[in-house]
């Protein structure tokens, strides 16, 4: 029972590191209806200019906040910047670009600040909850659930959250009634990357800083926000913890999979649930009568 | 009357396909004026001409302001609502969601929370349907909801592509009945493309008839009723 309890924690840890970055993976998908496979990347480059201004001398909380307006802009700049000149390209242009800025936050951060790995602080006092769980994690677990209020806030009740939708799920009306769409992708993108920032300064205190931190970890991502429904960012943080908790009790319990197989847990989790049911668990189902 | 719209010149292409050669036409204050073509005349890429959803050249003028130096989202800005080919609803979203979305350039609450009811005095199979997602109303309700959201613009000049398609004759004419209202109370000007010409031409009061992209005949709905040509070939009789 004990280890059952710990393996459950545990995934319940980890998991919250997928739904934070699942949210992010939502956020890009409502603005610009694809997957963005930069975004750990991008997330991963963020935070190394969180750990550079701490490094510094700067207070944490303000190198934090001060990170997610940088990662903002940045967002903004990437589609107004490369993706802008590409608006009609077909959607596999736009994954080569996708791939390309996965190399080149890559190898930048590499090349800026090393390919040594790093410890990254953590907001949250050191010690455990009971000897089960860090407080980090416990902190991680509140600042997922309010970045979803704030994301749920934003699209339920903001005029711009609306307009966003409107612009994802139909560019042509949403031109018509005076919605600026182009400014909305670009928006969309800002947000995403905003969004990844704090995921990734929440999760570098665990996997530690190093280029390629998120190369796993975003598979897991992706495999939360299609488990819990892709247009749904609640679904997405559920579908987090599932995939956490998931992937852990089968490494525990079922032999053949052990800690080296993880990963082929969160792949085999995408593609049953796309198979049975491929809006996610809680996805909106969209019913278009023709 | 005065002219609200003049089109000079306008030329319109897909990629390297031109469908539009060189139209002039006006449309008068308070007016409404329809153009009639059959399938491929490029009835529909006149209006998304007038919108800027399409590559075009030439003179488009609102009341002197030129129009094709400007993206879609700020030529609707300017008071022109598009009621677009196969009715364009946000079908995720509640159909009061919609109306509001319609208002998205305004800022004056009270005014759009007005309009909404405005819009529910014309259709109110609207509000029975108010929270229900959009894409799942009948074709009539889904068309009643497309030519409200345009509503909740305010607009000047109302772009209708062909609002008749796939409903039923009862909620067509219900539906024409509305927008014949909708002209004469508010003053809304419209630029009705269809292809039931009788329709059209019933509620227009001038018509212009569109051949493979050029305009062949024009004239009052009355003088157009009468010519052969268009009985023939539009009119069957």
């Amino acid at each position: 029972m004990d280890l059952f309890l710990q393996q459950l924690l545990t995934g319940l840890a980890n998991g919250a590191i997928y739904a934070c970055l699942a949210l992010a993976v939502v956020m890009i998908y409502q603005a610009i209806d694809h997957f963005n496979f930069a975004q750990g990347e991008m997330a991963m480059f963020s935070t190394y200019i969180c750990w550079a201004m701490i490094a510094g001398g700067v207070p944490y909380w303000i190198a934090f906040f001060a990170t997610i307006i940088i990662s903002f802009v940045g967002g903004l700049a990437i589609e107004r910047i490369i993706f802008k000149p590409l608006h009609n390209a077909p959607v596999l242009s736009h994954i080569v670009v996708f791939i390309g800025l996965v190399a080149i936050f890559n190898s930048f951060a590499g090349a800026i600040w090393d390919h040594n790995i790093k410890t990254f602080p953590s907001p949250f006092p050191d010690g455990s909850f009971g000897g089960l769980i860090g407080l980090h994690e416990v902190g991680m677990f509140f600042v997922t659930l309010l970045l979803l209020l704030a994301i749920f806030c934003f699209f339920r009740f903001t005029r711009v959250g609306m307009a966003m939708q409107a612009a994802a799920a139909n560019p042509d009306s949403a031109g018509l009634v005076g919605i600026r769409v182009g400014w909305m992708l670009a928006l969309g993108w800002g947000l995403a990357a905003a969004i990844g920032a704090v995921a990734g300064m929440m999760i570098a205190p665990i996997v530690f800083l190093e280029p390629n931190m998120m190369l796993g970890i975003l598979l897991y991502g992706f495999a939360a926000a299609i488990v819990g429904g892709i247009s749904s960012p609640g679904g997405a943080v559920a579908g987090g913890f599932l995939v956490g908790i998931i992937e852990n009790m089968a490494g525990t319990y079922i032999p053949a999979i052990g800690s080296e197989l993880k990963l082929t847990v969160a792949l085999i989790l995408i593609v049953t649930v796309l198979l049975f049911k491929p809006n996610g668990l809680f996805g909106k189902t969209i019913v278009t009568r023709v | 009357m005065s002219q609200l719209l003049d089109v000079k010149g306008l030329e319109a292409s897909y990629g390297p396909t031109k469908v539009l050669h060189g139209l002039d036409f006006s449309l008068e204050q308070g007016g409404v004026t329809t153009i009639l073509g059959a399938n491929g005349a490029g009835k529909t890429t006149t209006l998304r001409a007038i919108s800027g959803m399409v590559t075009r050249k030439g003179a488009i003028q609102l009341e002197g302001a030129e129009l094709t130096t400007l993206q879609t989202a700020d030529i609707t800005r300017k008071g022109i609502a598009h009621v677009p080919e196969g009715r364009g609803t946000f079908v995720r979203m509640s159909a009061e969601d919609n109306l509001r979305l319609g208002a998205y350039s305004r800022s004056d609450k009270a005014g759009i929370a007005e309009d909404v009811e405005r819009v529910y005095g014309y259709f109110p199979i609207l509000k029975q349907r108010r929270n229900q997602q959009a894409g799942t109303l009948s074709g009539g309700e889904a068309q009643m909801l497309a030519v409200g959201r345009a509503l909740m613009l305010r607009p000047r000049l109302l772009l209708l592509d062909e609002p008749s398609f796939g409903l039923a004759p009862l909620i067509v004419q219900e539906l024409f009945e509305i927008l014949k209202r909708i002209n004469v109370e508010e003053g809304v000007s419209m630029l009705l493309v269809e292809q039931n010409a009788s329709l059209a031409l019933e509620l227009a009061d001038h018509a212009y008839l569109l051949e493979t992209g050029n305009i062949v005949i024009s004239g009052t709905s009355e003088s157009i009723l009468e010519n052969e040509t268009v009985r023939r070939s539009y009119l069957g009789y």
